[in-house]
């Protein structure tokens, strides 16, 4: 029985880096390609290092192998949103068929300073009263 | 057991082999890092098919490594991307 489930924990792993990589072979732009291979990945890293618990079943090994699930499950956002941040800075194209990019017009790519959309004479004069929220 | 463990090292090498397509021909720089993690992520995960097919849990120190290592030269790239260094992509 243990070993019909860790059979299944170990193909259904494989089977999602797979689908990781068909993800970011045939998605057309960074950000969906990043939205393939954080997810997927992290998913089949977390199936076989179960896996490996159950094979194991020692209460280091176990230990060993949840540290592995929760620095994958720690890092891979991470690491998604600082290459996002550089592929967006440095200026890689978006998808043709992409609906909408908010940070297009209020983002001043030079300067790097981000516009709130109330940037108004009265708004600039303006002292802070008493009764404002912090 | 050991072809369940086969049948996974094979579908995992085909997973390294279409991520490194795209390091090949990933049109800038963020697609191959990005490719090189996923790289990294897939290692991890044959390093602990290793460890449960040779029976040595030593191996998941070695998959530790490797995914700090990954995650530390995305973070590397990242910076090296925002400060603007010399590319060639």
């Amino acid at each position: 029985m243990i070993d019909f489930i860790k059979g299944a924990l170990i193909i259904g792993g494989a089977l999602f880096i797979l689908l990781a990589s068909v993800g970011l072979l045939r998605l057309p732009d960074l950000l969906t390609r990043m939205h393939a291979t954080t997810k997927a990945a992290a998913l089949g890293v977390i199936l076989i290092m179960l896996a490996a618990a159950m094979h194991f079943a020692e209460v280091g090994i176990v230990a060993r192998s949840f540290a592995i699930i929760v620095f994958i499950l720690m890092t891979a956002p991470v690491a998604a949103h600082v290459i996002g941040r550089a592929g967006y800075f440095v200026g890689s194209k978006l998808w043709s068929g992409t609906v909408k990019d908010e940070l297009r017009p209020n983002y001043d790519p030079l300067t790097h300073e981000l516009k709130s959309g109330l940037e108004t004479q009265e708004n600039a004069k303006r002292q802070p009263r008493e009764t404002d929220p912090d | 057991m050991d072809t369940v463990i086969l049948i996974s090292q094979v579908i995992m090498s085909l997973a390294l082999i279409f991520t490194f397509v795209r390091v090949v021909r990933g049109p800038s720089l963020p697609d191959r890092v990005v490719a090189l993690e996923l790289f990294s992520t897939t290692v991890v995960g044959l390093v602990g098919v290793y460890a449960i097919k040779s029976d040595v849990a030593s191996f998941l120190d070695a998959a530790i490594v490797i995914a700090l290592m990954g995650f530390l030269a995305a973070i590397a790239f990242a910076r090296f991307l925002e400060r603007g260094g010399p590319r060639d992509d």
